[in-house]
């Protein structure tokens, strides 16, 4: 079975078109790169195929053989059946970018579901239908704080990811935008409010914090920040885990202008990092500012309700050169598993969840601490992430918990060289007590010897 | 007749009532951060759910509906094999940041992908990150000012491309910072040698090209064109969008492109997800390999490895490794087809084009401007249609859906006016071929009345795309 149907029937077709071998097709291609195979091996059978990747498969583990407390912005999280059936519809996953829109009714309204939920969850009016994912999302949002205002630095905190600082870099360097970093308070781990009021200025573009940050860390002083950046005349963008906004404002109501994210936590399998959503979000007056496909409400000509993409005139596939963005195929399909996910959760759900997650965050922070090898390094309040110091050896303590199915903390001193020694715990909804008994009990035993 | 589903399904929060409300503040979180108001997200049963998204999913075209020929979107058959594979827990539950011991074979599919994608295309190295094709054009032009950079040839400061170029292309340049340079296509519909020539100057930093391009016409100078863009000290780029026209035929590599970018939803089989995730890998041959993002995948004595250490790489362009379900579809689609399957591919496709073509001009319904061969995709215009009976290429696209046929892709390239953009890809039958050669005629003929006024049998009329811009109502907030 090899999905050609026409295999059997070319010999016919070409004939009824007067054309004498398939070669005659390709007769345009100079003979000097002409070729007649790859240098692959033969087709397997899909039975064979199969019996080949559960021999690959076997090499990993999966987080079900092997409990991960990894922080570091990517933790699993429960995904309901109810979500894999929907998103395994093959209408949706089968189908393309809905230029068709009469054909493409079913996506179009889940999107504008989709975009209506991120508005709601992060207090801002408007939502695109999808970026790559949370880290260049943080790179359009910069370029876009500049089509915005024209100005030209951009102010983020130090501690953000180093693919995000990376991939930054490269998004806004066609731009002339200058990237400046604010340290962190190295008691609380909090963005250093003074700092922040010292470097921004009339030339700041936008200022980016993420709550909770990378350190897990909650901040709370965002009033004073949004009052900086409309001061100076800045746009404030705010990178959320979209988990913590059960039980936290969203964004929007302390004075955000843009609000973006990863979204995989929200249905979406953690897949070795894949499967990624952005989530971009911002107040209506910079709509046409915006990058990535949007979705809208509109009629068609019986004056019945439809659905279509609208603001076109901003996308590359339109404006060329001077699109808002060059983003064509975007993540649809995981933002099609978010409102489903948010859907099934509803709001009293999302609030359960995010309560679960902080207070596994509070748990497990307080039964680590008991134990005299390990302390918590900032004084913030966390969510489910935070930064534990080790005494000891980081590397043969997370090998000794591997060899007893456990993935420990993420060592961050490669990214925050002042944080030697240190780790990032994470915890989520997947955690039961007895997970947390289990490392606890580990930790204790391996940080004694 | 065809008929698609129509259900007149209310919006979420119009199918139960939304409780707004307050909720206790949390004293834990920081005072300023506690919630107080319910988020107006509808509690629904999931009973009401799933009938909710099944019912859209009803609504909705995909390619296991019938034949969906989008011109440049590839929009081919993707194998269930791949969709159930790549949901077993050892490849979608396994965290980026696991110990590397215990992620062998999520490297052994990226090292062997990586090394398959080399040999299809003729590169020397790729890197699996970018999340699409457009974001692959953008890694081009940051490996381009990288490249120019390191040889201390900054001054280099524009890209060329041709005026059939894909919208992303321009894009991608602009974004990159680069000044954009479009020459005009020649009389054949494909690059004008003499314009490229005046183009090419000192400040020339890439010449992109799609070849085929976007009139499915394969660029039978792209040797010459090479050689033109490298004595000039450029570097040429190669858009794979339509590289599915080409393999076992022809490589990228070999016609002398220095970066290569391929659509692993287009070309190999995995599916378009209603606009994603995708997956645009990018390949370079081995002067630029030193540039590449990190981190690279090494193997060494049977084992894998990131590899970070890497001074002049250009770092990232997205998050951890790339869409990695999306690579491994790839890599299980390549192992069902082996190269002799590949090359099967793209002889079929070319020949579904080619069928498609000549049956439709032969009908001397429409027009088909510039050269005749064409590979897997070629581009119709409704010029004389519209001239004759005030048929648009809009009105022809519209009147397929009635007939349970989605439309190619319309008004592009530019060049052409009033143009259909048809791509059958390779999975498709005869018969397929023939009910849409079919429909294409019997809609030429049609009293031009019925096809302005089309669709009539899907789950809406005309949809009126100007007011959805002019009034935006992006939000269930908005109405």
């Amino acid at each position: 079975m090899k999905f050609i149907p026409n295999s059997k029937t070319k010999e016919i077709m070409l004939k009824e078109i007067g054309v004498n071998d398939i070669n005659s097709l390709f007769s345009d291609i100079p003979k000097k790169i002409l070729i007649n195979n790859i240098e692959l091996s033969d087709g397997l059978s899909q039975q064979y195929t199969e019996k080949k990747l559960r021999n690959i498969a076997c090499k990993n583990k999966s987080l079900n053989e092997i409990t991960s407390f990894l922080g570091g912005g990517i933790k699993p999280h429960y995904i309901p059946s109810f979500v894999k059936s929907i998103i395994s519809r093959s209408e949706f996953y089968t189908s393309y970018t809905p230029y068709q829109s009469e054909a493409s009714q079913g996506f179009l309204q889940a999107m504008f579901e989709y975009q209506s939920i991120i508005a709601e969850l992060t207090g801002m009016d408007i939502a695109n239908c999808s970026l790559y994912d949370g880290v260049t999302a943080v790179g359009e949002a910069a370029l876009m704080c500049t089509r915005i205002n024209r100005k030209k630095t951009f102010v983020i905190p130090e501690n953000i990811s180093y693919d995000k600082k990376s991939v930054l870099s490269n998004y806004v360097k066609g731009a002339d935008i200058e990237i400046k970093e604010i340290p962190f308070d190295n008691k609380t781990g909090k963005i250093d409010i003074k700092q922040l009021e010292k470097s921004v200025d009339q030339n700041t573009s936008g200022i980016y914090i993420e709550n909770p940050n990378f350190f897990g860390i909650f901040e709370d002083e965002v009033d004073k920040i949004a009052k900086i950046a409309k001061d100076t005349g800045a746009l404030f963008v705010v990178g959320v885990d979209p988990i913590s906004l059960g039980i936290t404002k969203s964004p929007g109501d302390y004075g955000a202008d843009i609000v973006i994210g990863e979204g995989r936590a929200l249905g979406n399998p953690i897949s070795f990092g894949g499967s990624s959503l952005g989530i971009f979000a911002c107040k209506k007056e910079f709509l046409r500012q915006m990058p990535g496909r949007i979705i809208g409400l509109t009629k068609d000509s019986d004056g019945n309700r439809a659905f279509c993409m609208a603001l076109q005139t901003r996308e590359q596939h339109i404006r060329r050169g001077r699109a808002t963005s060059n983003i064509c195929t975007n993540e649809g399909l995981c933002a099609l598993a978010t409102v489903t996910y948010l859907s099934w959760l509803g709001n009293d759900g999302l609030e359960k969840l995010s309560k679960i997650n902080f207070e596994n965050g509070q748990k497990l922070a307080k039964k680590i601490c008991s134990i005299d090898a390990f302390k918590k390094v900032f004084s913030g309040v966390h969510f489910n992430e935070f930064v534990i110091k080790y005494e000891g050896n980081i590397k043969i303590l997370n090998k000794k918990l591997r060899e007893n199915g456990i993935l420990g903390g993420f060592e961050i001193k490669n990214q925050f060289p002042k944080l030697d020694n240190c780790m990032l715990f994470g915890i989520t909804e997947v955690h039961s007590d007895t997970d947390i008994d289990r490392l606890f009990k580990l930790l204790k035993v391996i940080s004694n010897v | 007749m065809y008929r698609s589903a129509k259900y007149n399904e209310p919006l979420l929060n119009e199918l139960t009532h939304i409780i707004k409300g307050t909720v206790k503040p949390n004293p834990s979180i920081p005072a300023s951060l506690q919630r107080t108001n319910k988020i107006n997200i509808p509690d629904l049963d999931e009973t009401q759910l799933v009938r909710h998204f099944h019912r859209l999913s009803q609504m909705n075209y995909g390619v296991d509906s019938g034949i969906y020929p989008l011109g440049s979107c590839t929009m081919k058959y993707n194998p269930k094999i791949c969709e159930d594979i790549a949901s077993w827990d050892n490849f979608s539950y396994t965290h980026p940041c696991q110990d590397i011991s215990t992620v062998q074979g999520n490297l052994e599919v990226m090292f062997e992908l990586e090394r398959m994608l080399c040999t299809i295309s003729g590169m020397d190295y790729f890197s699996l990150q970018p999340a699409a094709g457009a974001q692959g054009e953008f890694l081009g032009m940051l490996l381009t000012k990288a490249y120019h950079k390191f040889n201390n040839d900054e001054k280099r400061n524009e890209v060329i491309l041709p005026d059939t170029a894909h919208g992303t292309n321009p894009a991608s340049v602009t974004m990159a910072g680069y000044k954009l340079i479009e020459i005009p296509s020649n009389k054949n519909g494909t690059v004008d040698l003499s314009m490229l020539e005046k183009a090419l100057s000192d400040n020339t930093a890439c010449f992109m090209l799609t070849n085929p391009n976007t009139l499915g016409i394969f660029e039978s100078d792209i040797l010459e064109i090479s050689k033109m863009v490298h004595k000039a000290g450029a570097l040429l780029y190669y858009d794979g969008a339509n590289i599915n026209a080409i393999m076992g035929k022809a490589r990228p590599g070999d016609m002398g492109f220095d970066i290569v970018h391929l659509n692993l939803h287009k070309t190999f089989g995995t599916p378009h997800g209603g606009g994603g995730p995708g997956s645009g890998p990018v390949g370079v041959k081995i002067k630029l390999e030193k540039f590449l993002p990190v981190p690279r995948i090494v193997k060494k004595n049977e084992s894998y490895f990131f590899d970070y250490n890497a001074p002049e790489s250009i770092g990232k362009i997205k998050g951890f490794y790339g869409n990695f379900l999306v690579l491994l579809k790839a890599y299980i689609y390549i192992t069902l087809m082996g190269g002799d399957g590949l090359r099967e591919v793209s002889e079929i496709a070319v020949l579904n084009s080619n069928y498609m073509k000549r049956k439709i001009l032969d009908s001397k319904r429409y027009e088909m401007p510039f050269k005749e061969l064409r590979k897997h995709e070629f581009v119709l215009s409704c010029e004389k249609l519209k001239q004759e009976k005030e048929i648009r290429a809009m009105d022809v696209a519209k009147r397929l859906l009635d007939y349970g046929l989605h439309p190619p892709t319309i008004y592009f390239p530019l060049i052409v006016k009033e143009a259909l953009m048809i791509e059958p890809t390779e999975t498709e039958s005869k018969e397929n071929l023939d009910s849409y050669i079919d429909a294409l005629i019997k809609i030429a003929d049609e009293d031009p009345e019925i096809v302005k006024n089309a669709p009539n049998n899907t789950t809406v009329k005309r949809v009126d795309e100007v007011g959805a811009t002019k009034n935006p109502i992006l939000t269930w907030k908005d109405i």
